[in-house]
């Protein structure tokens, strides 16, 4: 069944503010089109951003709902997740935003492996604020504050998230939208920390000083520089060069979830003072 | 050399004229452009400052003071929750006696969030002993931000200059751009105190003892009030050169005045002119723009102020629980003068909202009215 928006969007705050042909829009569908497959209760849920374009997203969504400060959505989500373990916590968050001012956090989020899914909206560049570089920006790339070629080495974030231990990490993009709410619901679904990375277009800020200032042709080398975790297994390192993975990733079911871990400790200090 | 530019690039150039060494910045609405044109002229080799763009203001400002103890003329510039996330350096820039300058862009904090202009998120950083100037013009704000690089320099303070989101970071005004040669005279390169220095090194920021922390803190005050004559030398040094007079306090029509308004900022100018407004009226008004607030200059204060009968403090911020941060300080400053005038704070503009001269004007008015209201009043507000 076609996804019902009025149910999920504060249907007066549309039109957005995004540009058109943004990535962001393909990336919200997909993440509540997971969240209708996995039947979860939208009232029972908390949708929880920083700042930047991709953080204006729980602005126009009909849940609960914390727009927050750069970089911090984690250490709030965190919060709203300790004190209502039973409750879904979705983390939305941009490149700069997550991996830049809010880098440390996300690193701990990930090292906690507490029970949330943060979604990265990767489009290499700060959007919001005028197109400065970010910590995902490509060597060589052009941006407002690298007007001659960006020379610092980027993260790799699933790369980051999965070394910095969280359970569940994928990657996808927004020229594959099935897929990717494919990959989201297995992350809203796992029991873990989990992340999945969106590549994603900001032909505004990013294309248009990159010479992909066309939002379809920005999309399409996206998707030409996607290749299929399962294919690249057959592929060698230099037919890899310049590419990235796309599929689920890392997937660990093992590792204890944080707020289940923290309830055993409530558990043994309780039955301490018993005795 | 005349030329039409934002009062944030106003900043960029004074910033290209000084000559400074590092510039490390985070991008923040509205002040953005001030280090984006910076990193232009880095990257074409017109400014050969070293250009760090951080992870975050509070690694900027950390960077700054690094390239400072280093021994470098280092600037940044942030906006409203960036200068927030700053504050625990800006407690360590001035402890340390480094003379970092920053352009800090006057938004107001969230939530909710909003990227309009008032005065909260700068005065909020008062005590942390940083100098504050605010600027009510694209060529104040040039002129000022090469005034902070020497003041700071002299006294081994860091200094502020604060400028209105949009109203003034976004607006074109012609503005003269002084030539190389003056700004090299001017502002020389002069050597801090405290750096690091390889022929005989020293170790910076350990721990101190109660024998003798206290007296770190009363040596920073000490230097602070000397700001007060290194400001009257520069300044007068500055008109010299250029013919543009800038001081603590910027009078408007304060001659016979019976009734005084001060604000800062752009609404400052907005003073001038609800005072013209009220004198054609037949009422004595006179207006007072406060450039310089730290150090907070109570002299002068009390020097304008003699025989005017009450003294209207305009603030773009609120003490929450007392009132308006200026309307504060000006009380404190005038308590122990025997003639001083009766004093209201009037609580404006918070968030952006336009403080406009007739609305300032008509709200002088029903002030001059209502001699109850002396603590607080709000103007314009929805109740």
């Amino acid at each position: 069944m076609a996804l019902r928006y009025e149910n999920y969007l504060r249907m007066n705050h549309i039109p957005h503010m995004w540009c058109p042909g943004c990535g962001i829009g393909i990336v919200v569908k997909s993440m509540l089109a997971a969240f209708e497959d996995a039947g979860w209760d939208k009232n029972d849920t908390a949708v929880i951003s920083g700042i930047g374009c991709t953080s204006r997203a729980p602005g126009y969504l009909d849940m609960n709902t914390l727009h927050t400060t750069h970089g911090r959505a984690l250490t709030f989500a965190t919060g709203v997740k300790f004190a209502r373990p039973d409750k879904n916590v979705l983390v939305i968050s941009g490149d700069g935003d997550a991996s830049a001012i809010g880098g440390n956090h996300f690193i701990h989020a990930c090292r906690r492996n507490i029970d949330m899914t943060l979604i990265v909206n990767n489009n290499n560049i700060y959007g919001m604020t005028g197109g400065q570089y970010s910590p995902t920006t490509p060597l060589g790339a052009k941006a407002a504050t690298t007007p001659w070629g960006n020379v610092d080495p980027g993260f790799d974030l699933a790369e980051l998230a999965k070394g910095s231990g969280a359970t569940y990490v994928a990657r996808g993009h927004v020229g594959s939208g099935v897929q990717l709410q494919r990959l989201i619901r297995g992350g809203i679904e796992h029991h873990g920390f989990s992340v999945i990375e969106v590549m994603s277009n900001c032909h505004t800020q990013f294309g248009r000083r990159n010479k992909l200032a066309d939002p379809v042709d920005l999309i399409t080398h996206i998707n030409k520089s996607s290749v299929n975790v399962a294919r690249a297994k057959k592929m060698s390192p230099e037919e890899l060069e310049g590419k990235f993975l796309i599929g689920l990733l890392h997937h660990d079911k093992e590792k204890a979830e944080y707020t289940d871990a923290y309830a055993g400790v409530i558990e043994r200090a309780q039955a301490g003072l018993k005795k | 050399m005349n030329k039409v530019i934002t009062a944030n690039h106003a900043v960029s150039h004074a910033v290209k004229l000084a000559n400074v060494d590092v510039i490390a910045a985070y991008p923040i609405t509205p002040q953005s452009s001030i280090v984006e044109e910076l990193s232009e002229m880095c990257a074409r080799g017109e400014v050969p400052a070293q250009f760090i763009h951080t992870e975050s203001e509070h690694s900027s400002m950390s960077a700054c003071i690094g390239a400072a103890q280093a021994g470098a003329r280092a600037f940044t510039a942030t906006s409203s929750q960036g200068l927030a996330y700053m504050h625990e350096m800006l407690h360590w820039a001035a402890g340390g006696r480094l003379p970092i300058v920053m352009a800090e862009v006057n938004r107001s904090l969230g939530p909710p969030w909003t990227i309009y202009t008032d005065q909260q998120d700068s005065l909020s950083q008062r005590d942390t002993g940083w100098l504050q100037f605010y600027c009510r013009d694209n060529q104040e704000v040039l002129d000022t931000t090469l005034l902070c690089f020497k003041i700071a320099e002299r006294v081994g303070i860091p200094a502020m200059l604060v400028l209105d989101a949009f109203v003034l970071s976004h607006t074109y005004e012609a503005v003269n751009i002084p030539d190389t040669k003056l700004v090299d005279k001017f502002l020389p390169k002069k050597d801090a105190p405290f750096i690091i220095d390889t022929s005989e090194p020293h170790a910076y920021g350990g721990m101190m003892n109660v024998d003798c922390w206290m007296e770190s803190r009363y040596h920073l005050q000490k230097a602070t009030e000397m700001v007060n004559t290194v400001v009257e030398e520069e300044t007068a040094e500055w008109a010299d050169l250029t013919g543009r007079n800038l001081s603590p306090l910027q009078l408007h029509r304060m001659d016979d005045a019976e009734y005084v308004i001060l604000a800062a900022g752009t609404a400052a100018w907005t003073v001038t002119l609800a005072v013209d407004m009220l004198r054609e009226k037949g009422i004595k008004v006179g207006g007072i723009g406060l450039w310089m607030f730290r150090p907070f200059p109570v002299e002068q204060l009390r020097k304008v102020l003699k025989g005017v009968k009450r003294f209207f403090v305009v603030d773009r911020s609120v003490s929450f629980g007392h009132s308006g941060i200026f309307a504060q300080e000006c009380r404190s400053a005038l308590y122990d003068v025997e003639d001083r005038p009766k004093i209201t704070g009037i609580i404006a503009g918070l968030g952006g909202r336009e403080i406009t001269q007739t609305g300032l004007a008509t709200e002088i008015e029903n002030a001059i009215a209502d001699p109850g209201s002396d603590l607080i009043r709000w103007m314009e507000v929805k109740t």
